[in-house]
């Protein structure tokens, strides 16, 4: 994207007035979008961002700058941009060697996405809105959704970093609105992975079509949610947004180092039940959250967090971890070139029990079972958090009984992660996610087995 | 400035071949973002931003690319992406662009040279005195999470091929901080922010002081029953249920079936306590605009009027698909085909303070906060269900405070239960603006 002498020579000026780290990251990223709704393909996007952003560190100071102009003039206008910004205290004359590096994903991508004719994708759209009207006339509105996406970046340093990646994702979504007496119901279907086009192999699109439809005209039939507290089960790949809020955000190292975190001084101590052990993988092959390096050049890792209960390590991004005199554990991400990196997770999830999905239901006489969740949010200076329950039935008598509408629960990550009382056999990751954080998002996956926590607190309208 | 970018626009639009419809919108804009930690500089960003958006509809059939580029080649890419898209879009009898509709778009005061001139010096001070404020007005502020001065720069050009060229620019910027309270192990947290079109609109102490109160009131916050209570939502919890209230009187909702309110107009949905409107013209609102994503002119509308749903809101393309006009409320950047949405919605102020609605109550909470609006929330059914922290109200008075409860009932049943309109009118760094709002009936869920 950038030459490697034209690179050296822009983090020599952004080092120049005193810089102690000057980093320069570039992104070139083509979109690919199409849109069903209402039985019309709407329309096909394209769409391409390219640019560089570049920052300059000076003591607890970063200076940040970016621009789309990656002609070597473009680049050095913003290194003396973000070295301003860090107001060095100038003098330094610094010479940076470049030493390329090499990133690598374990797998390869089979098709990518911009080589498929558009005809393609959009057949995709009309076939997965045929699926879902079959399944019923109470499926009034349909709206089906494809995009892929190729994200290559280069991260040069003054560490002497250089490194490039490569990165495809697609994505297929389903929404459904059921409708009958009761009024309206939705039900959404999606699939996403870090590959090209090869996720409709993966994938029968008929079929995630047909569960959409069949949660919105489920959900005809459902009752007000419960409200107080009552056992919970996690459906297997449902739920892992449980855990990323519980506790994926509470174990960034940027929150915990401002005291922003109710896990802060906890590593070594035992924050959740026995035989939980939670794990962020940023190598996890094919799944959404996959990166083979960070947004700061680090290989991705796989770093556990929590083992059998016992709170091991923060995750860190380069500024937190050169403060701490520690490795970056590979978790620097950024939304574009526009953007500083955070500490930010990739895959996190719930590593497998040993019990039987059937008997942890079984085995619950009153209480809620969730079979898909939907978005959450935590504080994590409190680890009060929130999540929400898109497919969701009560448990009566150790038996999934009837559907119930939509709702948060609530509860508080360290209480929760010390109240999980069964683990089940049957690990599976979730849908696809966007996180958000500081006003950025970035593609995260989520996994757990079946689970139960012993009291959570439900927040519908029934009494 | 904007001259300069309604002449690429107009250049795109000279490209139009015979029977092809072409928009172009182009932007371009600076941020700053200052972030304080300990008296001293956290990150500071600079960022120019620029880019291009281009639609095409040839007989009936849309399509559509961007760029984040203003270069030629990259615009002569983006024309040939947008042309080639089209053939992939079904037929639509009602694909179009707008058309100039005979309303003038009226230059609103939304920029401030007085902005584009503040030093960014100046720009630090004030982060760094809003950090100092949030730290010194209590002994129980045990730090901050975030403390920020950011400002925006922009200017937009749009224009079509059937007429419309629409040039404007505004300003803004705003403080905001995330304050900690610490009792023992509990911390608790606080927001205060404050919002303007150029730095001497913001008032830093009045920011800080808000975050401060807020966070050390929470502080021995306890889980309220379960039970079902009068709710007084904050100006800032207001502004965000009023958010989720525009999507289902937006006009494309309501004629693809996911709107609640669909069958609905001429009739009384809520209190007559309540008028809803839906106003970009009022200058002291965060998002006001002079014309919207299509380049039409913004205006006022009211949507609810003392309780009766008045009308729903339209782009050109719902608008046409409705049988009726544009209301102006075409929602976009350049990187996305407008929709359709609220673009500063508001409540009409009632009559009482916030002090007397509290005091009319014997028994309720006061929400300040609510979260997982995105996850319990559904517009299409009206499912409502947030998590929310705040205090409870007792016997006319402000009481312990409370958290880890979630507040819901459906957003039909909301509207009819609302029993008082505060007049503490706030505007926000949101499409919403906000006042205290109180709400009956709604069920408590906690221990």
């Amino acid at each position: 994207m950038i030459e490697q002498s034209v690179l050296e020579e822009v983090l020599g000026v952004a080092m120049r007035t005193g810089g102690e780290f000057a980093e320069v990251f570039a992104e070139d990223r083509r979109n690919a979008s199409a849109v069903l709704d209402d039985g019309r393909v709407e329309e096909l996007t394209s769409g391409r961002d390219r640019g560089a952003g570049i920052r300059v560190v000076v003591g607890e100071t970063t200076g940040f700058a970016h621009t789309a102009d990656l002609s070597e003039a473009g680049l050095i206008a913003a290194a003396q941009a973000a070295a301003a910004a860090a107001r060095g205290g100038g003098g330094g004359t610094n010479v940076v060697a470049l030493h390329r590096g090499t990133s690598s994903r374990g797998y390869d991508i089979e098709t990518f996405p911009g080589d498929v004719p558009k005809a393609r994708k959009v057949e995709l759209l009309t076939r997965a809105d045929e699926a879902a009207r079959s399944v019923g006339d109470a499926i009034s509105q349909v709206s089906v959704s494809y995009g892929d996406n190729r994200r290559r970046i280069l991260v040069a340093n003054s560490d002497g970093v250089f490194v490039e990646d490569d990165t495809v994702r697609t994505f297929f979504a389903v929404s459904c609105v059921a409708t009958g007496d009761t009024g309206m119901q939705t039900g959404r279907e999606s699939v996403g992975h870090t590959v090209g086009f090869e996720l409709f192999d993966m994938y029968d699109i008929d079929q995630l079509a047909r569960n959409a439809a069949d949660r919105a005209i489920t959900k005809l039939a459902a009752r007000p949610a419960p409200s107080g507290q009552m056992p919970v089960v996690i459906g297997s790949g449902g739920g892992g947004v449980l855990f990323h809020e519980a506790c994926g955000h509470g174990l960034e190292a940027d929150l915990v180092s401002k005291g922003a975190s109710v896990f802060r001084g906890r590593v070594g101590q035992q924050v959740a039940s026995k035989g939980v052990t939670v794990v962020d993988d940023g190598t996890m092959e094919r799944e959404w959250g996959n990166i083979a390096i960070d947004d700061e050049g680090n290989p991705a890792q796989r770093n556990v967090l929590i083992e059998d209960g016992i709170l091991t390590d923060y995750m860190w991004d380069h500024l937190r971890a050169r403060k701490e005199g520690r490795r970056s554990s590979g978790n620097g991400r950024r939304q574009s070139y526009q953007n500083l990196p955070m500490v930010r997770m990739t895959n996190t999830y719930l590593l497998a029990g040993e019990e039987d999905p059937e008997s942890i239901i079984a085995s619950t006489p009153k209480g809620v079972y969730v079979k898909h969740l939907g978005g959450g949010q935590v504080n994590t200076a409190t680890g009060d958090f929130v999540f929400g329950m898109t497919e969701a039935y009560l448990i009566e008598d150790g038996k999934v009984t009837e559907p119930l509408r939509e709702g948060n629960l609530i509860g508080n990550g360290p209480e929760v992660l010390q109240r999980i009382d069964a683990l089940g056999n049957d690990f599976a990751m979730g849908p696809p996610g966007t996180c958000g954080k500081d006003g950025q998002g970035v593609p995260v996956g989520d996994g757990v087995p079946t689970l139960r926590v012993s009291s959570l607190t439900i927040g519908g309208t029934a009494a | 400035m904007s001259d300069e970018l309604l002449a690429i626009a107009d250049r795109v639009v000279a490209m139009a071949k015979p029977g092809e419809q072409v928009e172009a919108v182009v932007v371009r804009g600076t941020e700053t973002e200052i972030r304080v930690f300990s008296g001293d500089v956290e990150s500071l960003s600079s960022a120019q931003s620029q880019g291009v958006g281009i639609r095409v509809v040839v007989d009936g059939r849309q399509g559509f690319a961007y760029a984040g580029s203003l270069d030629e080649s990259a615009i002569a890419e983006t024309l040939a992406d947008a042309r080639d898209n089209v053939s992939f879009a079904t037929f639509d009898e009602f694909a179009g662009l707008a058309e100039p509709d005979g309303m003038a778009v009226s230059v609103l005061d939304l920029h401030r040279d007085a902005l584009v001139s503040f030093e960014t010096s100046d720009k630090i001070a004030m982060a760094i005195e809003l950090e100092r404020v949030v730290m010194a007005a209590d002994p129980r502020i045990s730090g901050i999470e975030s403390a920020e001065y950011a400002d925006s720069s922009s200017e937009a050009a749009i224009a079509t091929s059937t007429g419309i060229r629409t040039v404007g620019s505004e300003t803004s910027c705003f403080l905001a901080t995330y304050a900690m309270a610490a009792d023992g192990d509990e911390t608790q947290t606080g927001f205060g922010f404050s919002v303007g079109r150029e730095p001497s609109d913001l008032n830093p102490s009045r920011a800080a002081l808000e975050a401060a109160t807020r966070a050390t009131r929470m502080l021995g916050a306890v889980q309220p029953p379960s039970g079902r209570l009068t709710v007084v939502l904050d100006p800032w919890v207001t502004a965000q249920f009023l958010g989720i209230l525009g999507y289902t009187l937006d006009g494309e909702s309501v004629l693809k079936g996911r709107s609640l309110f669909a069958e609905r107009l001429g009739e009384s949905v809520g209190s007559s306590l309540l008028t809803l409107i839906d106003d970009p013209t009022d200058v002291r609102s965060f998002t006001a605009t002079d014309a919207d994503g299509e380049g039409l002119a913004a205006r006022r509308n009211v949507l609810i009027q003392n309780g009766v749903l008045q009308q729903f809101v339209h782009n050109a393309y719902s608008a046409r698909r409705a049988g009726t006009v544009s209301t102006g409320n075409a929602v976009r950047g350049f990187k996305s085909t407008p929709s359709v949405g609220c673009l500063s919605v508001s409540l009409v102020p009632g009559a009482s303070d916030p002090a007397a609605l509290i005091a009319g109550i014997d028994d309720g909470v006061l929400v300040q906060e609510v979260s997982g609006l995105h996850s319990g929330v559904n517009p299409v059914s009206g499912d409502f269900s947030t998590g929310a922290e705040g205090l409870r109200i007792r016997n006319g008075e402000l009481a312990e405070p409370v958290r880890e409860f979630t507040i819901a009932s459906t957003l039909q049943k909301m509207l009819r239960d609302v029993q008082a309109v505060g007049n503490d009118l706030e505007f926000l760094p949101m499409n919403a603006s906000g006042v205290s709002l109180v709400v009956a009936d709604l069920t408590v869920s906690g221990s």
